[in-house]
């Protein structure tokens, strides 16, 4: 058996353990690599930073499961620890029933970090059904959408939410979702209200984000695990995104090889088996 | 040994069972399998309730309160919990096979109502806003490209003329354009797979074994 | 009463719905507001549909006898002890109650993983199935590559150009074809939407009568 059959029939068990061991590496060793910010997270940031302090809340919408936890989570602690180090309040709501649990632990972590008060300084909503109905609904007045917070307290007795009615007295919504409801607060927030929509979605779906970043819908964009890391470099607050960021390199770099290597072995053989065919003829 | 860490090791052995699944099928990859099934619909199922039905639906209808504020028993806010909530129950008929077509009503009203809602800023948000952004002066190479690069995308996927002539040159942009295109998704959906991966390493790592830091 | 009267209601929620948008009058909107809760009322309930259909499943499992029907207990053990935990046991909705620990402990952890598998699949993917036979799979390929790399700090480090090189296939031929492709199925979605709407689309009725 020549060399490239060998490689091509190699057990699948191999790469996995190859995977395996790229990634855990620089848990070990880590690389230390700059992460350099780019445009799409640059505009999100911008659009937090210019929310004035003790006035109109942040809307984030932590839409996302635990199955996009590791690329969503960390830009949510981001952007909240933004958020409150620059005294903006928050509202924090989900659209997804499993955010319920992921939202309330990733806004009572960085509440609990930085001292910022229920009530006061943020309000989690919890989890409301439908999403376009919500988005359109938040648009004529919250209360129609949340009589209540997560833990049964009407609005209307939180302090913070004193004469915040709709997407008027909201400055910017941010959607963290790895779903299409990443599009529907574009559709239903900024189309029908002019609402200023900035979103944070997994990697997976990035690219197809970037015509409505072009068009002004989105005031800026996170993708995957990249886009937290930038967004954690801009707030100088470096944590699991930037974490991440040595073994997605070393990881990538064992991908390219991998397929490199595999078209490497592939022609070989079919040239292989062409010269063959071509003697036997 | 604290809560905290002997929940965190259940997680911790749960994870260690999906991923034996990459040596091989076997019960502990599908118990784990099985258990999130159950405990998914499970936490949905409260969430959903609690959240949702019950402050919008049965406090208002048993508790006549909205909101903190009280409301009238057979008044119109009640009403307007009450019709909902009976349409919504209206759809569990479909487990009755004899009254299953009543299922329909609600069905239809959800339906309709969902599909006349994204009308309007479908059309608005993913056609005009984009054919706007696109109308661009042919003043630069950027915009050249991204006139022609639209222009070939769309051309390639009307398949009511033959693709042949100026409709084949353009067609064959477009493709380039496509491939470029579904590159960079491969390249970014590489990118999220692994970034899943990691996410659980450092769990394991960090938050279980504390081996790498936090 | 079976089949016209779902038409007539998704006729009239549907075209209500798309109307309102341009009637601004207080009544239609006081209306659409209320309409907006209902829907979200019946996606509720509807949503819950799901798991009356898993549980009968797996009950017809076990009650039959299947070979797996162990695991079928499973989930049935997974489902009853949430329902229990959060129907029954005080403060479900406390952050450290039995409820909130079986979701943060069980079920995060398994969704995560389930999905974490995928870049163990990608990478024995990436070697065995990702040729470069057509110039357009090489197009392909090589835009990938340069993608990979410029997303990473190493690409960063290698080359100003790789990161550049990114920024450009993001921001052009990949802007231009993913627009092409909105527009497309954007018509599309409201080709389908029309066409619920106006009853020419009944897939959603089911069969029978």
């Amino acid at each position: 058996m020549s060399w490239y059959d060998k490689l091509l029939q190699v057990d699948r068990r191999w790469i996995f353990l190859a995977i395996g061991v790229a990634v855990v590496v620089p848990f070990f060793v880590p690389l230390g690599l700059p992460v350099i910010v780019t445009e799409p997270v640059q505009g999100l940031y911008d659009a937090v930073e210019s929310i004035p302090p003790n006035d109109k809340p942040l809307l984030l919408s932590i839409d996302y499961a635990p199955a996009t936890l590791p690329e969503l989570e960390p830009m949510a602690l981001a952007i909240l620890r933004h958020a409150f180090r620059n005294d903006v309040n928050v509202i924090v709501m989900t659209l997804h029933p499993a955010g319920y649990g992921l939202a309330e632990r990733a806004v009572r972590g960085v509440a609990e970090e930085m001292e910022q008060v229920e009530g006061e300084d943020y309000v989690f909503m919890g989890f409301t059904p439908g999403v376009s109905a919500p988005i359109l609904g938040l648009g004529v007045a919250i209360r129609n959408v949340f009589p209540e917070d997560a833990y049964g307290t009407p609005l209307d007795e939180i302090p913070m939410m004193e004469g915040i009615r709709n997407y008027d007295d909201i400055p910017l919504a941010i959607t963290l979702a790895g779903w299409s409801a990443a599009e529907a607060w574009i559709y239903f927030a900024r189309e029908p209200y002019g609402q200023q929509v900035g979103a944070g979605v997994t990697a997976v779906m990035a690219t197809d984000y970037y015509p409505y970043l072009d068009a002004g819908q989105l005031q800026g964009l996170l993708g995957g695990m990249r886009g937290a890391a930038e967004y954690e470099v801009l707030i100088e607050r470096e944590a699991k995104g930037v974490k991440g960021m040595d073994s997605q390199s070393v990881i990538h770099l064992l991908i390219i090889v991998l397929i490199v290597l595999g078209n490497v072995a592939y022609f070989a053989q079919r040239s292989a088996r062409r010269k063959m065919a071509l003697e036997d003829a | 040994m604290s809560h905290h860490i002997i929940w965190t090791t259940i997680g911790a052995i749960l994870t260690l069972s999906i991923y034996s699944f990459l040596y091989k099928d076997n019960p502990f990859y599908k118990f784990a399998e099985h258990l999130v099934v159950g405990i998914s619909a499970g936490y949905y199922l409260v969430i959903y309730t609690f959240n949702f039905i019950v402050p919008n639906v049965a406090r208002p209808v048993f508790g006549l309160e909205l909101g903190g504020e009280a409301i009238r028993f057979a008044g119109l806010e009640w009403w307007m919990a009450l019709i909902p909530g009976l349409l919504g129950l209206l759809l569990y008929a479909r487990f009755f096979p004899k009254f299953a077509w009543v299922g329909r009503w609600p069905l239809g009203i959800y339906v309709g109502g969902y599909a006349g809602l994204g009308l309007s800023p479908v059309m608005q948000a993913r056609v005009l806003q984009q054919m706007e952004a696109n109308a661009l002066p042919l003043t630069s190479l950027t915009n050249i490209l991204l006139v022609v690069g639209l222009l070939g995308t769309l051309i390639y996927f009307f398949f009511s003329m033959r693709h042949k002539g100026v409709l084949g040159v353009f067609a064959r942009i477009g493709i380039v354009f496509l491939m470029v295109g579904f590159g960079a998704s491969f390249g970014y959906t590489v990118m999220s797979r692994i970034s899943l991966l990691i996410g659980r390493v450092d769990f394991l790592l960090s938050d279980w074994l504390h081996l790498a830091g936090g | 009463m079976r089949r016209q009267l779902p038409l007539t209601l998704c006729f009239i929620a549907g075209v209500f719905m798309a109307v309102q948008y341009f009637i601004p009058h207080w009544r239609v909107q006081d209306v659409y507001d209320r309409f907006l809760t209902w829907l979200q009322i019946i996606f509720a309930f509807a949503f819950l549909l799901g798991t009356v259909s898993l549980v009968k499943v797996h009950y017809h499992k076990i009650r039959n006898r299947a070979a797996d029907r162990g695991f079928s207990w499973v989930v049935l053990a997974g489902l009853g002890s949430m329902i229990g935990l959060g129907f029954f046991a005080p403060g479900h909705n406390d952050p450290g109650s039995p409820f909130d620990m079986m979701f943060q402990n069980v079920q995060v952890p398994i969704e995560a993983t389930m999905f974490s598998l995928l870049a163990f699949y990608i990478a024995s993917a990436a070697f065995r199935a990702f040729r470069a036979r057509t110039l357009e799979a090489t197009l392909l390929l090589i835009a990938a590559c340069i993608v990979m790399l410029g997303r990473v700090p190493i690409g960063d480090l290698i080359s100003e150009r790789i990161p550049e090189a990114t920024r450009w296939i993001l921001t052009v031929p990949n802007l231009a074809a993913k627009r092409g492709i909105m527009i497309g199925v954007g018509l599309g979605m409201m080709a389908t939407a029309l066409k619920i709407v106006l009853g020419i689309e009944r897939a959603w009725m089911g069969g029978g009568d």
